[in-house]
């Protein structure tokens, strides 16, 4: 079930990072990261005639794909049979933000990158900022966007229409609840926020031992998924070096007294995720729900084995039941270095792995990934799996039907590494010492734009 | 005479050139690797600390800029002042406890005196990784033994991984990684101590309090001071443990909770590699310092 976790990303990329961090040398590091990358190399926009991909997928290639994905060999084994003459080394290289970091050094150490690389959604700005990123517009990209899904078509797309990156799998947000904790109390299944914030009051109040969920106090992105339902648009960039800041808007202000205030009346937890406390928490029914992406239901079927047969899932409840709606959590793309050697194979490679239908139907079935594509999301065997672990509800049915409800227009910051510490530090810290939470909005705000400005962009918004 | 001192002549500097050739074979490896792991490096570095690299524009000289900044910036000064006090509640704590143990371990007067040996150097064997991850568990407000045991009890459960507590729970982790080390380097500094000393101390009517003050502590000073080096370098960079509990307690462990944290965030999670250099280099320099201040006035005991 790791494999499904890797999907969540800031949680996975922390726990990674922290565990990275007690092999990673600083001065060795920093010794690393030096160097200018400057590389200025790489493609024209100009298509690449079928012709000379034809001729490249004959020639003997060696490509490296740096990827966390578990038994993604098989997979790629699909297209070195459809090629013979390409062979792809598969290389974990750390989960999320690890990877990352490696892969920033051996870009400013202009040796040692990958030519292909798993990458989460999120993560795509802030490697297109560094112009590290193969356009794969002129392989034939543009041809697989009714493939997928269209708010994952707008994550890996540019301003300018670029494709960064071909999606591999998704979390649309959903609620998993525990409906024998649910019938027991007499508590119906909220399908709006206010029903939501009733049901935490009455069920806390009950039996103060269990919160009707848990908003961890270190998940930026299940904050983001939030933020990104409830219609906000805390990042926009225009041009290179232009962006618009609002994380400290109406709708954060919304979102952050309803939270902030059930977190101060105890009601909720706020407790880090993905921790041992917290797995024994979900084992123990210490949370009645997990608000969580479509790679959660798996996930949590792995993890918290004793309370099989007690989860149902059901969609985010809504600030508005008459327009529903919700954010994406996790799921991950393939994209193609800049400076590879190869780029035909390596974009055939990228478009080939999650798009021909053998290969992203493994990724259902093996990895449990959530699918990208719109006709896996339509599949009747897909859709019709009815897990025990869910009472025998069709799970998948639920979430491929919230995954039409994302909206496409969400953007992602260019540095968000920082966004998300600065997070943790502000937002987060104020749910877990129950302190204003719509002032710490504010100081995220007034700490983002510092940092973006000291960046050198121009800073919009507020 | 002529001959002698001619032949005394020419024999001398060849000799000489032999030994020449030869140390520096012997520490040429040494040499290259010092300047190729060592000096290259923090030479790289520093170039790099005067430099301003932006997402946006590029990387700019900008001279001892960095320096100033990180001079007054109030997350290293943060940083570096709880590391300090730290170091001052911590390897006090630590060493005494390494001291007693060495010493009753020296006494003769423990049974199983190596099964207790092991056991107090056996956590240093755990990586700190793990060691901290294992604390961090048994810390944890809900399932945490501890507060398993105070549930049991209808007792409040200790607050572990609070603000208020958190420097006491890292330095009890550090502690326990630690004192068997330190405990080890100061055993054998007592073995070396000749037992004729300890003979003639008993012939004089020296009892065993009396030994242990007056021949066994001025003995271990050196081993002391040792510890003591290693225990500052140590403190001031802590990192392992305050960035691992982070991940459980992320409401009190901050980014730039110590220095050498702060540096790595400044690199990873903000890549700004020059100021990170910058921090990197103040935070050397605050341990030269440190360093140096307590040799010299071990020094100064000892020459007093």
């Amino acid at each position: 079930m790791s494999g499904t976790f890797s999907n969540s990303p800031s949680s996975l990329s922390r726990r990674g990072f922290l565990a990275a961090t007690g092999a990673v040398s600083l001065g060795a590091a920093l010794t690393a990261c030096g160097g200018d990358s400057g590389s200025t190399s790489g493609s024209s926009s100009k298509p690449v005639g079928q012709a000379d991909i034809d001729k490249a997928m004959k020639t003997p290639t060696q490509l490296t794909f740096w990827t966390w994905v578990p038994n993604i060999d098989k997979e790629v084994a699909l297209f070195e049979k459809k090629y013979p003459a390409v062979k792809v080394k598969v290389v974990n290289a750390g989960q999320g933000t690890p990877q990352y970091t490696k892969l920033r050094t051996a870009l400013k150490a202009n040796s040692g990158a990958p030519d292909m690389v798993q990458i989460e959604f999120q993560a795509i700005p802030t490697f297109t900022i560094t112009d590290s990123l193969l356009d794969l517009r002129p392989y034939g990209a543009s041809a697989l966007k009714s493939t997928f899904v269209d708010w994952t078509w707008g994550q890996v797309s540019g301003s300018k229409g670029e494709v960064w990156a071909i999606p591999q799998d998704t979390g649309p947000m959903g609620m998993l609840y525990r409906k024998d904790i649910f019938d027991r109390h007499g508590i119906q299944v909220p399908t709006t926020w206010d029903e939501f914030a009733a049901a935490a009051r009455k069920l806390h109040k009950a039996d103060p031992d269990v919160y009707l969920t848990n908003l961890a106090a270190n998940q930026v992105a299940a904050w983001h998924g939030l933020l990104w339902q409830a219609g906000a648009k805390p990042y926009v960039t225009s041009g290179k070096s232009d962006i618009t800041v609002s994380v400290d808007d109406a709708v954060s202000q919304k979102l952050g007294q309803y939270w902030g205030t059930l977190a101060k009346d105890g009601v909720i937890g706020v407790e880090p995720d993905f921790t041992d406390s917290w797995y024994a928490a979900l084992n123990k029914g210490k949370y009645a729900t997990w608000l969580t992406g479509a790679w959660g239901p798996a996930f949590l079927s792995g993890s918290a084995k004793a309370t099989s047969g007690k989860w149902r899932a059901a969609p985010l409840p809504q600030w508005d039941a008459a327009k529903p709606s919700s954010g994406n959590w996790g799921g991950s793309t393939t994209a193609v270095i800049r400076s590879t050697k190869n780029p035909i194979q390596a974009a055939v490679f990228a478009q080939f792995l999650n798009s021909d239908p053998t290969s992203a139907k493994m990724f259902a079935t093996e990895q449990f990934f959530f699918p990208a594509t719109k006709t896996l999301l339509g599949e009747a065997s897909f859709l019709g799996d009815a897990p025990a672990f869910y009472g025998g509800q069709k799970v998948n049915q639920v979430f491929a039907d919230i995954s039409a409800q994302v909206d496409p227009a969400f953007q992602w910051p260019p540095f968000l590494d920082r966004v998300a510490t600065d997070w943790t530090e502000t937002v987060g810290k104020s749910l877990a010492d129950k302190t204003d939470t719509v002032r710490a909005l504010g100081s995220w705000q007034s700490r983002i734009t510092t940092f973006a400005k000291s960046q050198g962009f121009t800073v919009k918004g507020g | 005479m002529a001959t002698t001192t001619t032949a005394a002549r020419t024999k001398v500097p060849p000799r000489r050139r032999q030994v020449g050739t030869a140390g520096v074979l012997f520490i040429a490896p040494f040499m290259a690797l010092f300047l190729l792991l060592f000096l290259a490096p923090l030479g790289y570095a520093a170039y790099l600390s005067l430099f301003q690299e932006k997402l946006i524009g590029g990387s700019t000289f900008v001279g001892l800029d960095n320096y100033t900044t990180a001079l007054k910036d109030p997350q290293l000064l943060k940083g570096i002042g709880r590391v300090a006090l730290f170091f001052v509640i911590q390897v006090p704590v630590m060493l005494l406890l390494a001291l007693c143990f060495a010493l009753a371990l020296d006494s003769g007067l423990l049974r199983l005196a190596r099964v207790i040996r092991l056991g107090i150097f056996v956590p240093y064997a755990v990586p700190s990784v793990i060691a901290t991850l294992m604390w961090g568990y048994l810390y944890g407000p809900d399932f945490g033994p501890f507060a398993q045991i105070s549930h049991d009890l209808h007792l409040p459960a200790p607050h572990f991984l609070s603000g208020s507590w958190m420097l006491g729970s890292l330095a009890n982790i550090v502690t326990w990684e630690f004192v068997g080390y330190n405990m080890i380097i100061l055993y054998a500094a007592l073995r070396t101590i000749p037992g004729e000393l300890y003979e003639a101390a008993a012939m004089d009517g020296a009892g065993a309090w009396r030994i242990a003050w007056s021949i066994k502590l001025p003995a271990l000073r050196p081993a002391l001071t040792l510890t003591l080096l290693f225990s500052v370098i140590g403190s001031f960079q802590l990192f392992n443990e305050p960035s691992l509990l982070m991940k459980v307690a992320p409401d009190v462990i901050d980014s730039s909770y110590t220095a050498n944290l702060y540096a790595y965030s400044v690199a990873f999670i903000s890549q700004q590699t020059n100021y990170a250099a910058t921090v990197s280099f103040i935070l050397g320099l605050v341990i030269v310092i440190v360093s140096y201040a307590f040799l010299l006035t071990a020094n100064r005991r000892r020459t007093a």
